[in-house]
């Protein structure tokens, strides 16, 4: 709990920051265009997807639980916003954002329903929902890629620049401000890490776990919705399974940032810092141009070196 | 007899629920109950089961394996070089197999053991270095297995689908004894508390290791038993069968939070799953609504088995760990 409200992130949120540095300067003496503004502001616009998603998930796993149904969120989120946009009636595709943001929301809510009301494991119940949602996108689309297409404001979102920033980093910083804000200004972010810690103790003291649990999900569910749109104004449409490939990497990032997966300690900066790790990596391995083989390869290795680094470092268990 | 039905309750259910389903499946099946029907039916679900017993030995110990289809994968690619040739070559061949199953599981173990890394997220990385061995190997699918080899394990015996006799042998001959052994209850021991089994005096760092190793020799024999079905190597077979494998074991009553759970419950969870599929292929609902429905059954059984804590009159019970 002390972790999430002292000012000075610890040692744990600081090493995927310096992993990050050493990739950036590693990678430049192969590929010397790696230093250049260009290349590293590209990086955070497409470490926005993934960080954004990531925010979702270190408040759930603060909470000690986990969301698997970020796939079948996002790219829900990304058909329902599209497929709005493509009816061309510019009600509707005014509405396609928030109907988006909406939809993330309320599986976030169900997530947290199974979670907190029926004590399913997490890990279960939000693979069920995930499952399910493939379900539904399957039957809605035919399996097919569904039609549709983004709109500008989605564009915007994804590929736009602020003062030479890109908007996508500005958006992802701007939901981690809240969201500190949130974690350390409120007794929402205490109970999330005291529950944690100790869900016993904490309902026993007089909180409403149930509340705090479909909150959580709820924002988790919001987040993932979020990177949802914006993937799909990246990719200017929507797309089966596009959501497949940042389940993973999600987890990985807000590990690797010191989060406990077991809940009750971590930091957003350290999320933050695991998501420029992970993204850096990918976008390095794959500058390389080597086989997909060793991608995988020495992307385990790393993730395995950087979580033991975390955990030897400490002398208690 | 009404003690032995309430110590394995969760089991029970388990199989009656198994029986239901599969009568309606021979029922449904458009050419009716023979016993070409039966191995497709017992090949598909042995495979998942493999698959289950191996998530079964790393979640009886408080863990869970992530790795489970990454392994499969590995050995699969594995397998689709060395399970072919003269009888020496392919029996050598499968102890290769094995062996790399039980490597992973090893590492997997030693990660968690003297790295002290937490279960979900070792294995969540060393499945990427699994898979990418495995691509390593086969970058696109391919390979051979001998046909004969193949063919004799996924066929019949005198009419009985030989997938089912490997079960029942799993279970008669592997799981009945070390159940019975120091390190059988050593696992239970350390799922339920590892402080207390520790202060037993008991080898809990040895009992995890020995635990994912059975983890990989299963994975391990999982992708071989897919090997047999398929005949041919493939690095992509990975991801459903990790997720399947938690979903198989939690429908077999296997508890996440260790301790809780048979071998013989994850198998009829496995069995359970891929039955609920193969019915949903004959049922003559719209091919396009399946994956829907059999989401809606896989959380729905999961929901009635929650469904408990809504009687606990105190609510304090729930959180009992």
């Amino acid at each position: 709990m002390s972790k999430v409200t002292q000012a000075l992130p610890g040692v744990d949120a600081l090493l995927p920051y310096g992993g990050a540095v050493l990739l950036v300067l590693g990678g430049s003496y192969f590929f010397p265009q790696i230093l250049g503004l260009d290349y590293l502001a590209q990086q955070l616009q497409i470490a926005a997807f993934l960080g954004l998603l990531a925010l979702g998930a270190t408040l759930v796993i603060l909470l000690g639980h986990i969301d698997l149904s970020v796939p079948w969120v996002l790219g829900g989120a990304a058909i329902v916003s599209t497929s709005l946009v493509g009816s061309g009636d510019p009600a509707l595709a005014g509405m396609a954002i928030p109907a988006a943001l909406l939809f993330g929301a309320v599986v976030g809510v169900i997530n947290g329903a199974g979670v907190a009301i029926l004590r399913i494991p997490s890990m279960v119940w939000t693979l069920a929902v995930n499952s399910m949602l493939l379900g539904v996108a399957v039957l809605n689309t035919g399996g097919f890629n569904p039609k549709g297409e983004a709109s500008g404001t989605m564009i915007w979102l994804a590929t736009g620049t602020v003062a030479g920033f890109p908007v996508a980093f500005v958006v992802w910083m701007a939901v981690t401000g809240v969201m500190a804000l949130l974690l350390t200004r409120s007794g929402f972010g205490r109970y999330l890490s005291a529950i944690g810690y100790n869900e016993k103790a904490t309902l026993l003291s007089g909180v409403s776990t149930p509340s705090v649990i479909f909150a959580a999900f709820a924002i988790a569910g919001l987040c993932s919705a979020l990177g949802g749109v914006m993937l799909a104004g990246y990719a200017n449409q929507a797309y089966q399974s596009m959501g497949d490939p940042f389940l993973l990497p999600t987890i990985a990032a807000v590990v690797i940032g010191g989060t406990s997966i077991l809940g009750g300690r971590g930091s957003l900066i350290g999320t933050i810092g695991g998501v420029l790790f992970i993204t850096l990596l990918t976008s390095i391995l794959s500058v390389m141009q080597i086989s997909d083989a060793w991608r995988n390869i020495i992307f385990g290795l790393i993730i395995i070196v950087m979580l033991l680094l975390q955990t030897l470092r400490r002398k208690d268990p | 007899m009404r003690n032995l039905f309430r110590s394995n309750q969760r089991e029970a259910i388990a199989i009656a629920v198994l029986s239901v389903l599969l009568a309606l499946y021979l029922a449904t099946h458009p050419s009716g109950p023979n016993t070409y029907v039966m191995t497709i039916w017992a090949n598909q679900c042995l495979i998942l089961a493999l698959a289950a017993i191996a998530q079964f030995f790393a979640v009886i110990v408080r863990g869970i394996d992530l790795s489970v289809g990454a392994v499969m994968a590995l050995t699969n690619c594995v397998a689709s070089y060395l399970v072919i040739g003269s009888g020496l070559e392919m029996g050598l061949g499968i102890v290769a197999v094995l062996a790399v199953g039980i490597a992973c599981g090893l590492v997997n173990g030693a990660l968690v053991v003297f790295g002290r890394l937490q279960p979900i997220v070792a294995t969540l990385a060393t499945a990427s270095l699994f898979v990418g061995l495995a691509l390593l190997l086969r970058p696109t699918p391919g390979g051979q297995i001998d046909y004969d080899l193949a063919d004799a394990f996924t066929l019949d015996v005198l009419g009985i689908p030989t997938a089912l006799i490997i079960a029942a042998a799993v279970v008669g001959l592997f799981w009945v004894p070390l159940r019975r052994t120091g390190l059988g209850l050593g696992l239970y021991a350390v799922g339920s508390s590892e402080q207390a089994a520790f202060q037993s005096g008991m080898p809990v760092p040895v009992i995890r290791l020995a635990s994912f190793a059975m983890g990989g020799l299963f994975a391990g024999l999982a992708g071989l038993y897919f090997s047999f079905v398929t005949t041919t190597g493939d690095a992509g077979i990975g991801p459903n069968f990790t997720l399947n494998s938690i979903a198989a074991v939690v429908l077999g009553g296997v508890a996440l939070r260790g301790g809780v759970g048979t071998l013989t419950g994850a198998m009829a969870g496995a069995f359970i799953l891929k039955t609920i599929g193969s019915l949903m292929f004959f049922s003559g609902l719209p091919p396009l609504a399946q994956p829907f429905i059999e989401g809606l059954i896989l959380a729905g059984a999961i929901a009635i088995g929650g469904a408990g804590v809504l009687r606990v009159k105190n609510r304090l019970e729930v959180f009992a760990q």
